[in-house]
């Protein structure tokens, strides 16, 4: 049983918002919930802030920009849903393919490092403080040559983390609140929320469902999920993430040629996201550093939560070539280098343990059979999906399958899914206006359930 | 050919960068293409490089120098004695079981474990009317203080600070409180600007003093009057020795006023490890109503996704009856090094304070220069330090010496010292 996420609400807006079906605004008033059993806390959702006249204030201003962000961040939204659905319904069996959390036990290989470790930190011998902010050097090293061998990435352009989502915020920080950015639209939630609480864009825009200052590059069936560069204003920063979640596109090694190439023009860095990299199945490249001259345009996120299921062991990477530098010609691997020794304090000792354990021969060999189960999961999606007549895309190089459901709102869409199946999927329109009309169904979870929920997708829409 | 770690300075009087030999790693003229990007204007004002990161380079350095010597280090505050038993094996069996089919976990929540908010609670804030739900788990206060957006360097990375003026070595826009001897190392509030954000850390990192609850009183009062909000740095309130107040919450009105960082690192010996907490009370408002812990979870939510679930095993097992007698044992050792130290000093006539607190000595040596002092020490007795300077201006004639490390090595650096004189 994962934690259940205690989500103490920000002011959700009451009028149309990203994360909030019409439908659903008479469920998520203000109203305080008390949930029984495995969920204890009270999960408070407040339309405006609730005090007392006299209660004290400081006279510290919030920070504006934290007030910019339209509700809570997606998936503790989608968290909050699924208790909700589960304390109406106790009998059910909600199966979740919302959340991409990983369900499959680590592979002991390295779960029996990551012991050794903790042992090893109760001897004398064997007893490590503070380790390199940067990462302990083999690990550095190891990961260097396993995924980045003949591309020119060597040891120390690799910074080891807790994960890739706290790389994009530290990322966000190092470049700072004067940028432009361009995403993906639909994209991982954390490139837009990090960017609007850096203070790089302007105001939600509740028309069009997008922030000011933001380039949202649509990828769409149309343009095969990859946009159309002759389209897209130069930006500072612009984040990509192949294979995409939540689309589950890879892009071709000619389409991230474009890329490199617009961001050579442009002169922009390029936050390349390979976080599923390992869920290629054809020849889509695999690392950003595979097409020639992206080491002077690109750095490269990616982490181990997907491969080895560390989502809650937390450990990741950034690597960030030595070519890579600012107008000025100043180096941004250095100034990077500068936040995670202000900033950061290394990644926890026996998660990078467990990380050498990943990437020895025998790690790798067992991540490729986690991966591959998952991506067993992912076809038996898709087939079902395809069977009932759906336009379904991604599922091929990515452990996400994005069904199209013209003409909906994907929040009543998930709804609806989740009243009548009690499964849990992710609304597209949580990603970005992009993502509307379509649902996101993730294929982590133990074969049994994905198999039962496909039964019951097969109920819902024979 | 450009190396990631070289250092690089700017000369400033008053921080005081003695290292002739350090060059900046050009990579100019290595590199054809530029994009236009521009540098985050912010990183431009920080000085030089973090300070520890800059004295391992120094021990480093030393050491090539004199491969034959014993180098001691009482400079970074690292810890050296090996986990309790019983917390590294409740890390070892979590970590086994997340190879089994019941024992896997995947995400937990950002917040953290609830087990382990509601341990911290009551260990640690017990009658303070501190719940779970204010406890945030973290990987350490080190992120925390970013995540909150403060202190001088990341203050600085954020863009809250102005440039530094050379002459004194301070950046605009933020108001230092001096700490010394002549102030019994506790700000006079009188002539302490408003600011919105105080940080204050007790027991202090560097000089190991612990306020009093009467100055904590007069600091929560400063805060109210002023419509601020400390952000109370309480790493080391394990090392309290002296009944002085080991938590801002044992101050009335301060769940109104402060917000509370704290660690397992100097605790438990997670500096590896990574595990600390913040708390936030439900209190606590913006100007505008607004509750500051709304915001907090936000922020977690967004740029985290919780500490190491086995970090937070560690740290629940530290928490029950049994660890906690372990890790009380941890620290009572640190602090019988530090006794030790304190003694040493003290026969060699140098007032030193801190020390009984804290893991942490602050040395006095008047009229000098720290970094001349951190050299001599090094080059006499191979022994690291950390300067002064380095925390500050007002630190400039004084040297840190933390408590941290093997028994022996305490004991010879002792010897060491003794023989200076």
């Amino acid at each position: 049983m994962s934690a259940i996420h205690q989500n103490l609400s920000t002011a959700i807006s009451s009028s149309a918002s990203t994360f909030l079906g019409y439908n659903n605004l008479k469920n998520i008033k203000s109203s305080n919930v008390s949930l029984p059993g495995r969920i204890s806390g009270v999960v408070k959702c407040v339309s405006s802030p609730s005090v007392e006249k006299t209660a004290y204030k400081t006279k510290v201003s919030r920070n504006e920009n934290l007030a910019k962000l339209q509700a809570g961040y997606l998936f503790p939204e989608i968290a909050r849903r699924r208790n909700a659905h589960m304390l109406k319904y106790p009998d059910a069996q909600v199966i979740s393919l919302g959340i991409g959390d990983t369900t499959e036990p680590i592979p002991e290989v390295i779960t029996s490092a990551m012991s050794m470790r903790s042992y090893a930190l109760s001897t004398v011998d064997g007893y490590s403080g503070y380790g390199a902010e940067q990462g302990e050097k083999q690990l550095r090293a190891a990961i260097a040559s396993t995924y980045y061998a003949d591309l020119g990435i060597e040891e120390d352009d690799i910074f080891v983390s807790d994960g890739a989502k706290s790389d994009i915020s530290r990322l966000q920080v190092l470049f700072g609140s004067n940028v432009t950015m361009a995403v993906q639209d639909p994209s991982y939630p954390a490139y837009v929320d990090s960017s609007v609480i850096l203070g790089q864009t302007g105001q939600f825009q509740k028309e069009v469902e997008k922030y000011g200052n933001i380039e949202y590059m649509r990828c769409t069936p149309e343009n095969g999920f990859f946009p159309d560069l002759s389209t897209v204003r130069r930006t500072d920063i612009i984040f990509f993430c192949s294979p995409n979640n939540p689309t589950g596109y890879a892009a071709s090694r000619e389409q991230l040629t474009k890329l490199v190439q617009f961001a050579k023009e442009n002169g922009s860095i390029i936050v390349y996201d390979s976080a599923y990299a390992m869920y290629v199945s054809d020849d889509s490249p695999r690392s950003i550093f595979e097409i020639p001259g992206a080491k002077e345009v690109a750095l490269e996120v990616s982490s181990f939560s997907k491969y080895a299921g560390f989502t809650g062991v937390r450990l990741g990477w950034t690597a960030i070539p030595k070519e890579l530098v600012y107008s000025d010609g100043f180096p941004v691997a250095k100034d990077f280098n500068r936040i995670v020794c202000t900033c950061f304090n290394g990644a926890s000792n026996i998660a990078q343990a467990g990380g050498l354990a990943c990437v020895s021969d025998e790690g790798i060999k067992a991540m490729h059979e986690v991966v591959g189960f998952y991506k067993e999961n992912t076809a038996i999606i898709v087939d079902t999906f395809n069977s009932l007549g759906f336009k379904v895309y991604g599922g091929k190089n990515a452990p996400y399958v994005w069904v199209h459901f013209p003409g909906q709102s994907s929040w009543d869409v998930f709804s609806e899914i989740l009243e009548k199946t009690h499964v849990v999927t992710t609304p597209g329109s949580g990603f970005g206006p992009g993502g509307e009309g379509f649902i996101r169904v993730s294929a982590f979870g133990h074969r049994e359930n994905v198999l039962e929920a496909c039964r019951r997708f097969k109920q819902l829409y024979k | 050919m450009y190396k990631s770690l070289s250092l690089s300075f700017m000369p400033c009087k008053a921080m005081l960068q003695p290292r002739a030999r350090i060059t900046r790693q050009d990579s100019e003229n290595f590199v054809d293409y530029r994009t236009k990007v521009a540098r985050n204007p912010t990183m431009e004002r920080l000085q030089r490089n973090y300070l520890f990161p800059e004295i391992s380079a120094r021990e480093a350095e030393h050491m090539e120098k004199y491969p034959n010597a014993k180098v001691i280090s009482l400079g970074i505050g690292d810890t050296t004695q090996p986990l309790p038993d019983v917390v590294a094996s409740s890390m070892a069996n979590y970590a086994h079981n997340l190879s089994t089919r019941t024992g896997y976990r995947g995400y937990g929540a950002e917040q953290g474990c609830k087990e382990l908010r509601k341990a911290i609670a009551e260990t640690f804030y017990k009658d303070m009317g501190i719940q779970g739900k204010e406890v945030f788990v973290s990987d350490g206060a080190q992120c925390d203080i970013s995540r909150l957006q403060a202190y001088v360097d990341s203050s600085v990375i954020i863009g809250q600070t102005g440039d530094v003026e050379n002459e004194s070595g301070r950046y605009r826009n933020i108001e230092y409180m001096k700490c010394g001897p002549h102030n019994s190392f506790f700000p006079n509030l009188s002539k302490a600007a408003r600011t919105d954000i105080i940080f204050f850390c007790s027991p202090n990192n560097p000089t190991g003093h612990a306020a009093s609850r009467e100055q904590l009183e007069r600091l929560v009062g400063f805060a109210q009057e002023n419509g601020s909000i400390i952000v109370y740095d309480s790493a080391y309130a394990f090392y309290i020795t002296d009944g002085s107040p080991r938590s801002i919450y044992e101050i009335p009105g301060a769940e109104k006023v402060a917000i509370e960082v704290s660690s397992f690192s100097k605790i438990a010996g997670f500096t590896g490890v990574r595990l600390g907490w913040t708390v936030v009370p439900e209190q606590l408002l913006y100007a505008n109503g607004f509750p500051v812990i709304n915001d907090f979870n936000r922020i977690v939510c967004t740029c985290f996704n919780g500490a190491s679930r086995i970090a937070q095993a560690g740290g629940l097992a530290s928490l029950s009856k049994h660890g906690y007698k372990a890790v009380i044992s941890l620290v009572d050792y640190y602090k019988e090094n530090a006794e030790i130290l304190l003694e040493t000093f003290e026969s060699l006539g140098l007032r030193t304070y801190g020390g009984v607190n804290a893991p942490y000595l602050w040395v006095h040596f008047p009229g000098s220069n720290s970094w001349d002092v951190f050299n001599e020490i090094l080059e006499k007795t191979h022994i690291i330090t950390v300067p002064g300077s380095g925390f500050g201006p007002a630190g400039k004639e004084f040297i840190r010496v933390t408590a941290f490390g093997h028994r022996e090595n305490i004991l010879e650096a002792s010897k060491r010292l003794r023989s200076l004189l």
